[in-house]
């Protein structure tokens, strides 16, 4: 053995077969504050390993400051994407608690609302994974029916991203009939487009080359990793909260679930395309229900717990008792504990309460399917190319506000 | 033939006898307390027994009752039973002192990251974890913010008094 073959090289040099790649926090191909140490050998990754918690904002613990009331904002900022499901997921929550029986019609605007909301989110992940891949086309078509959806939201609620949309029992005030019109719009022009952007994608050659099988996992990996939602259902699995355990009224809907079988990117972004006619059909549906219910019940009888109408506040005193203790978060809260789940944009969100009968939550747990499969990541990566990996973040809609709470 | 949570109970108490306790039954989901030793054991039952089968956990989070002398921090496990779409809880409680609960990541890949997010909040210690570290928090940190003797205000200040509208009459939490 000559010397040559025994040259110490400083540690981290050519010794060292695998190269090191910091994917974000902020790189622009991740859409959010995710970090990802990744071990590349080539353009293979060998190891992936995710660092979370960058905009972590500490909502369990100041949910257990504030009155319930308060907690819906909070609720706004974890899928942001797909906000109102998550503010009706805590009225329903905490309507459980307190037995508050919601009207037909709160149910199916409601459910209206979380469709939209479905649509919305679907639609941003799915056109985000056309930018990954490099078609920009579909992403800027859909967007403008995004807003859409938005002016739908601030007609009902006043605001548009982080909606804080409804009160316990009800809504704030009625949908007006820009509202419905608005709805409607939506309705009549929406489908076009959903047609039109599955064209552009669903059998092009360069974009299924691009997604089948990259970042697949099997049925049975995603059910012990806690997937839920369309990744899930991409896998196989027919699990959806909306009929396993119908909430706001969704027994009364009739749509089916669709279900892919390789658990593959392209799997997740057929299954979240057919999921949105799904929500389509159940919003007509929800709009024809609609006609034959009396137009002015927008809430629940229940005073202790619904703000009264200001005109009664300034002229009746048991309305003026009722507003005061609801705003400043004196009113009766039941004791308990309950878990209760609704079927989220990208899964299974769960409110885990524990009521000890004080203003605020004793404990409140946010189940926050994002960052429960998320940790699946590394092994859906492994041994695939770093663009198969940005494509499957992608695919996975990762949403940073609910990830880190 | 659907599954009942009069039948989980039997079975767990024909496998486990005295040993769980709490049997609870509130918005339809049952819960039960179990000691620590045998958290495993409950969970691989509950997973293989061909009449359960809760082979999926759908959540997995701690809880802090400071007034519960010598078992402080609980660990509240929920799992589903998917086939025939039966929930139910159980928590496990452990001393604030020795909070150590063996790991539940054998079974489930599910609890890898929500048992560091129980770590990182509550401190409990998950035996046999294969990478116990924090995940929200920054590493530095040195305390477990979630525990109720942290309080989300200043207990200094003295402008607001939560009297009238607070818990307990005090300032803080």
């Amino acid at each position: 053995m000559s010397d040559q073959q025994h040259i110490q090289l400083p540690e981290g040099s050519i010794e060292k077969q695998t190269n090191t790649l910091n994917l974000g926090p902020t790189h622009p191909a991740t859409h959010g504050v995710f970090q990802n140490i990744l071990e590349l050998d080539g353009e293979r990754i060998v190891s992936a390993t995710p660092t979370v918690g960058y905009i972590h904002r500490a909502f369990e613990k100041i949910a257990e400051r504030r009155p319930y009331y308060q907690i819906t904002p909070l609720t706004d900022r974890l899928n942001y994407c797909s906000a109102p499901i998550n503010n009706i997921g805590w009225h329903l929550t905490v309507e459980k608690l307190l037995g508050i029986k919601t009207p037909k019609r709160v149910d199916y605007l409601r459910v209206i609302l979380m469709e939209l909301a479905r649509i919305t989110d679907h639609l941003i992940c799915n056109s985000v994974i056309g930018v990954d891949s490099g078609a920009f086309t579909g992403f800027l078509y859909v967007m403008q029916y995004r807003e859409l959806v938005y002016e739908i939201y601030e007609e009902v609620c006043g605001s548009r991203l982080t909606t804080n949309i409804g009160r316990f029992g009800g809504f704030e005030r009625n949908f007006n009939e820009t509202a419905f019109r608005k709805i409607q719009k939506f309705l009549d022009e929406y489908p076009a487009v959903l047609k039109e952007f599955e064209n552009l994608f669903t059998r092009n050659r360069i974009f299924m080359e691009r997604t089948q099988g990259v970042g697949a996992i099997s049925a049975e990996r995603a059910l012990n990793y806690g997937f839920t939602g369309p990744n899930l259902r991409a896998t196989g699995v027919d699990y959806d909260v909306r009929v396993a355990t119908p909430y706001s009224s969704y027994e009364d809907f009739e749509f089916s679930i669709p279900v892919g079988t390789t658990g593959d990117t392209y799997d997740r972004f057929l299954v979240r395309n057919a999921e949105q006619w799904q929500s389509l059909s159940i919003i007509k549906q929800a709009m024809d229900k609609l006609k034959d219910l009396p137009s002015d019940v927008y809430h629940a009888d229940v005073p202790a717990y619904y703000l009264p109408d200001k005109e009664d506040v300034y002229t009746k005193m048991e309305a003026l008792i009722y507003h005061f203790k609801i705003v400043m978060g004196e009113t009766d809260i039941l004791p308990g504990e309950l878990y209760n789940a609704v079927e989220g944009a990208n899964g299974e969100l769960g409110f885990y309460l524990i009521s000890d009968g004080g203003r605020s939550p004793y404990r409140l747990h946010f189940r926050r399917p994002c960052f429960i499969y998320y940790q699946a990541y590394p092994e859906m990566v492994k041994g695939a190319m770093l663009s198969d990996a940005i494509i499957c973040m992608s695919s996975l809609n990762l949403i940073a506000g609910e990830l880190d709470a | 033939m659907s599954l009942t949570n009069e039948h989980i109970k039997n079975r767990l108490v024909e496998k486990f006898g005295e040993a769980l306790t709490n049997f609870e039954e509130s918005h339809g989901m049952m819960s039960f307390h179990a000691p620590k030793e045998i958290n495993l054991k409950v969970l691989q039952f509950l997973y293989d027994e061909e009449d359960l089968q809760f082979r999926f956990m759908s959540d997995l989070c701690g809880v802090h009752y400071p007034d519960n002398a010598g078992a402080e921090l609980a660990v509240v496990y929920h799992l589903h039973n998917m086939v025939q779409n039966v929930r139910l809880r159980f928590k496990v409680f452990t001393a604030v002192a020795t909070p150590q609960i063996f790991t539940a990541t054998q079974l489930f890949a599910t609890a890898n990251w929500q048992e560091r997010e129980t770590y990182d909040f509550y401190g409990i210690e998950f035996v046999g974890h294969p990478n116990l570290r924090r995940i929200l928090n920054v590493d530095e940190m040195d305390y477990f913010p979630m525990r109720k003797e942290f309080p989300l205000e200043d207990q200094t200040r003295v402008d607001k008094d939560d009297e009238m509208f607070g818990r307990g009459g005090s300032v803080g939490i």
